[in-house]
Parts: C-alpha cells; sequence; structure tokens
C-alpha cells in the first residue's frame, strides 16, 4: 500500500517529531517544523500521534494513492485538488485508490502538512522517520522527496463508521485553524539569551524595535534576518557549546541567524536570544521576504504560554479522538 | 581509569553556574575555556547525570553541558522546572567525582599524506617541520573526545601538540572525503561522513565513525581517549577495497 509521489514540490520531506536523545552523538532532533499543525493533521486521521507525515513548503506535491487511504491537510492554506475536485484543510478526507491528489502553492504561510492514516511507514533512524536533510538522515539518506519515490503507509484498523469508499468522502466537520496557524506579522515573544547583554545600547534596543526581513536563504535548519546591523560592545572569543532550535545567534555579520527544527546541537556564535517555543510555528511559517519582529518575554512568562498551549492542545487532541470514536 | 590524578577536592573547584537556555533547556557551565582539565569535569559530570537521571538529556561540550528536559514532566508543585532539574542536578553531583570518568581508548588507523592527506605538506611548510616529524607528532599525542558536534559522530579532539596548530582553509572545500582526518587551529578531528570543510587534511581513516544503523551509532563519545596509528596505502586499501583516494 503506497503513496507515489508524481511531482515533488518545491521541498517535500517526511516528518514526525524527531530524534530527541542523540544531541550528544552531533545527532540533531529535525522533526516537524510546525509541530501542532504536524499533530494535528495525525489526530484528524485518528493516529496516535508519532507517525509521520508529508512536510511541504511553498509549493506541495502531487500524489497518487495506489489504495484507498484516509488523510488530512493542514499548516498553511494551499490549494488542493483530488481528482479535479477541491479538499479543504484541517478536515479528514477519504480517498478511493487510485486517487491523485494536486497541491499547489500557499497563499500565505509556508508550510503544510498531508498525514495518512497509517502514517508513512519507512523504516525509522535512531526511533524517529524525520528527514534531516542536513546531516543526512532517514528516508533515503535524508534527501528531499522526488518524482518516483514510493512511500509505503502503515497498518492501521478502518476508522468507525466509514468502509471501502468508491468516492471521495470529506468529513463534515474541521478544525478552526486558529490559533493554530497564524500568519500574521505580530511580534514573536524572544527571551534574552546568555550574550544579550554584550550587545551594545543601540543593538539591545534595535533587537526588539528593530524590523527583520527573513532572508531567502533560509532552510530547516535556519532563518536568516536582514536588517540593522546589530554590533556587540566587544568582540567575544566564546567556545563551541550547545544550541538549541529557536536559538538567536549573531555571526559577525551583524545579521542574526535564527536556528529552526535542524539546528546543529552547538555552535560558537554570541547566542543573543531565544525565540519562545510557542512562537516557534509561527517563526516556521514566515517565508522569504516576510517580516519578522520580536517582543521581549520572561523566562516564566514563555513557559507559562507554552503549558497553557500544550493543554489547549492535548483538549483539542482529546476531542478530536472522541469525534472519530463516535463515528463523526 | 581517571583522566587526570584526582587528588583534588570538589570543595576547592569552583562551582559550576547554570544559565537557563530555553523553557525545556538549561546549560550547566564549567568555564568558557578549551582546556583538558575544564572538559574532564564536563564528561565526569555528563556521564554521572546520564546515570543519575536518565529522564534529562545532558549534552556535553568543551566546556558546559546542556540538560534538555520535558517541561511538563518536571513542574512540580510550584511550577518551575529549571529551578526542579537544577536541585535535582545539584543533589547529583554532590555525589559525582568532579574529574574522575571511565573512558574508552580508541586507535585510529590513518594513511597520512599524498592524496588521503592533500594538506600535509601545506601544513609541514607552515609549521616549518618535515612532513614525517608531522606525522610523528600526530601519532605520538594521546587525545580526548571533547565533544561531537557538526555533524553526527564528528569527534573534537583535544591534545594536539601545539606546534602543529595551523590555521583553517581561506578556501573551505564543498566535499570533504569520508574518514578525513584533519587539524583546524589548535584542534584535530575526523569528518565521519563526506561533508563540506575548511581544516587542513592531513589523512585519512579506513573506519566508519559514524553509522545510524548500527548500535551504538557512533564508535567515539565524548570523554574517550583516542590514538592515531600510522599505516600505509596498501594496508588502507586493504580495509576499505574500492574506495580510492
Amino acid at each position: 500500500m503506497n503513496v507515489r509521489i508524481l511531482q515533488p514540490g518545491l521541498l517535500s520531506s517526511l516528518q514526525d517529531a524527531g530524534r530527541p536523545g542523540h544531541a550528544a552523538l552531533g545527532v540533531g532532533r529535525a522533526g516537524a517544523m510546525d509541530i501542532p499543525a504536524w499533530r494535528l493533521a495525525n489526530a484528524l486521521v485518528g493516529n496516535r500521534g508519532g507517525e509521520a507525515a508529508i512536510e511541504c513548503t511553498l509549493l506541495g506535491p502531487s500524489v497518487v494513492f495506489e489504495e484507498a487511504a484516509t488523510i488530512a491537510l493542514t499548516g498553511a492554506p494551499l490549494r488542493a485538488q483530488l481528482d479535479g475536485r477541491a479538499v479543504p484543510l484541517w478536515t479528514r478526507c477519504h480517498v478511493p485508490a487510485g486517487s491523485v491528489l494536486r497541491l499547489g502553492g500557499m497563499t500565505v504561510g509556508c508550510r503544510s502538512y498531508l498525514a495518512v492514516r497509517g502514517g508513512f511507514d519507512v523504516a525509522p533512524i535512531l526511533g524517529s522517520r524525520s528527514s534531516d536533510l542536513h546531516a543526512r538522515l532517514g528516508y533515503q539518506q535524508g534527501r528531499p522527496l522526488r518524482a518516483g519515490d514510493e512511500l509505503p503507509i502503515g497498518v492501521a484498523d478502518p476508522l468507525p463508521g466509514r468502509h471501502a469508499i468508491k468516492t471521495p468522502y470529506i468529513a463534515p466537520w474541521s478544525l478552526d485553524p486558529q490559533p493554530w496557524f497564524d500568519f500574521t506579522e505580530a511580534p514573536l515573544a524572544l527571551l534574552r539569551g546568555s550574550h544579550w547583554s554584550r550587545l551594545d545600547r543601540d543593538s539591545q534596543r534595535g533587537l526588539f524595535a528593530g524590523k527583520f526581513v527573513l532572508s531567502k536563504d533560509s532552510n530547516r535548519t535556519a532563518g536568516r534576518l536582514d536588517g540593522q546591523p546589530l554590533h556587540l560592545e566587544t568582540a567575544l572569543e566564546l567556545v563551541s557549546e550547545a544550541t538549541l532550535p529557536g536559538t538567536l545567534q549573531l555571526p559577525p555579520s551583524g545579521q542574526p541567524i535564527a536556528l529552526l527544527a535542524e539546528a546543529p546541537v552547538t555552535g560558537g556564535y554570541p547566542r543573543i536570544g531565544q525565540v519562545a517555543a510557542t512562537d516557534l510555528p509561527r517563526l516556521a511559517q514566515r517565508r522569504p521576504g516576510d517580516t519578522v519582529c520580536f517582543r521581549e518575554s520572561t523566562l516564566e512568562q514563555a513557559s507559562a504560554r507554552l503549558a497553557a498551549r500544550q493543554r489547549r492542545l492535548n483538549l483539542l487532541l482529546e476531542r478530536i479522538a472522541q469525534r472519530l470514536q463516535n463515528g463523526e | 581509569m581517571p583522566w587526570i590524578e584526582a587528588g583534588r577536592k570538589p570543595s576547592m573547584i569552583a562551582e559550576p553556574q547554570f544559565e537557563p537556555l530555553a523553557e525545556d533547556a538549561l546549560l550547566l557551565r564549567f568555564g568558557e575555556r578549551i582546556d583538558l582539565d575544564l572538559n574532564a569535569r564536563v564528561q565526569a559530570a555528563a556521564s554521572s547525570l546520564h546515570r543519575q537521571l536518565p529522564q534529562l538529556e545532558c549534552v556535553p561540550a568543551y566546556a558546559s553541558v546542556l540538560l534538555r528536559f520535558d517541561p511538563a514532566a518536571w513542574a512540580g508543585a510550584d511550577g518551575h522546572p529549571h529551578q526542579q532539574v537544577q536541585a535535582a542536578v545539584l543533589a547529583a553531583l554532590r555525589d559525582t567525582d568532579p574529574v574522575s570518568h571511565a573512558a574508552h581508548e580508541i586507535t585510529i588507523p590513518v594513511c597520512y599524506g599524498g592524496a588521503y592527506g592533500p594538506d600535509l605538506l601545506d601544513v609541514a611548510t607552515h609549521v616549518r617541520l618535515p612532513a614525517d616529524e608531522v606525522v610523528a607528532r600526530h601519532t605520538g599525542a594521546e587525545y580526548r573526545v571533547a565533544m561531537l558536534g557538526f555533524a553526527p559522530g564528528f569527534p573534537y579532539l583535544l591534545g594536539l601538540d601545539p606546534q602543529l596548530a595551523v590555521p583553517r582553509r581561506d578556501d573551505p572545500r564543498q566535499r570533504v572525503p569520508i574518514g578525513s582526518v584533519a587539524i583546524g587551529g589548535g584542534q584535530t578531528g575526523i569528518y565521519p561522513q563526506q561533508l563540506p570543510g575548511g581544516w587542513q587534511l592531513i589523512g585519512r581513516t579506513p573506519l566508519r565513525l559514524f553509522d545510524a544503523a548500527s548500535e551504538p551509532p557512533s564508535r567515539l563519545v565524548a570523554g574517550d581517549r583516542v590514538r592515531f596509528q600510522a599505516i600505509d596505502e596498501a594496508t588502507f586499501r586493504q580495509l576499505v577495497p574500492g574506495d580510492p583516494p
């Protein structure tokens, strides 16, 4: 039971929650850039939670389902057509064998997720099916998906109430994308980094008052931010230390770099900030050319926000599971 | 085997500092230098914490250990996971010999120079030593894996003869062959896969350092002791048939 890639789109790869626990070996986590969107796509098709989905970037792929499947799309809005019929996002859709799903360009945002019931069941590497494009780990040595790739679908029981369909079926209910998809350019919460205090006065202000533009050199490893250059009061000689997704580094150019899902595990640039975890998916949805600005947050505020979002997400996941159980 | 004579009492060593990094991460800092003693304390702490607090992810670097945790699991009654983690780490470190650490010893065969180490002659010229003296000094030292980083399984090795320190290349290579043994500044390392890189290539090992499908995936871990042993081209080819330089 396979999904075959007809056209790969701009940059499509399999992603799950990533591979935590291997940073001491130099292996980063990778995983979905917009974790809530990935998680909700899996929930909508009744997956248990850790299954791999296709992460699409700016322009989605076209795929053919060789067997009937249950799918869901979440994340940035994009044109989706199943054998010529429009398919909405944030809902469940049953597709008959032989159907072709064509995903177009995203109107806003940068990343969408295509989940399938059972998950894409490629061989896990170090406990994850995530493609780490930078470290070349995952399906086909972590390269992006290509035309002709055959992705096996994992085995899963059929959902209650729906069997052996011959025509496409779209569930009558869908999720409100808010607050899970937020493409506004509202400031991202940023914690002061270990070396924030070493910025000169203007740069300390500029980090929170200035506007940056996400450069086209950005990828899953890092978002490069162009703007008024920031400067340290005096140059720092640093030894390499841990870096994380969300770490804002300042290379000598003065243009900050926000590390993302494929962040290297160590780095030697000054760390001037840390993007609050709750706002990392929002950063992941910025596209090259979009504005990025920051507002200051404390660790306590960021931790409280993260815990609140996690409770809200867990509640929604439970409600979705309940509706699927009821055959809705 | 202890790294360093464990004669000093813990109280004589400066207490490590905690720096919050993110909602799910703290840095435990022992210092801010590249230094064998400092790194020995890092390795001892990381391996002790890994043993005592397996629910924490401990990632040693030169002078610090990253502690990553699940904030929900460590929230505690007052909802401050960082304080809970900090308290647990301090309690665990109280029972840790600050410099003792059981380390593996690994000998890495290297074919130096020629097509395997295309920068060996440049390095020799730069440090004003004959090429075979560079090799003798490189194989004569014992190294410690300070940390793995840059790419899966890439070891940063401490212990290079200071006379062999050479600047990185002005024009980094797009493709450094797998197994290349290189010098960058005062450090030496081994490229565990084909990667872009700016270090000076002095030789190549036929050993495969990292294979995600193996258990364990990395032949080296932080804290290991490493020696290099010179081998000739025939031995290299015997070990890696069909891998032309």
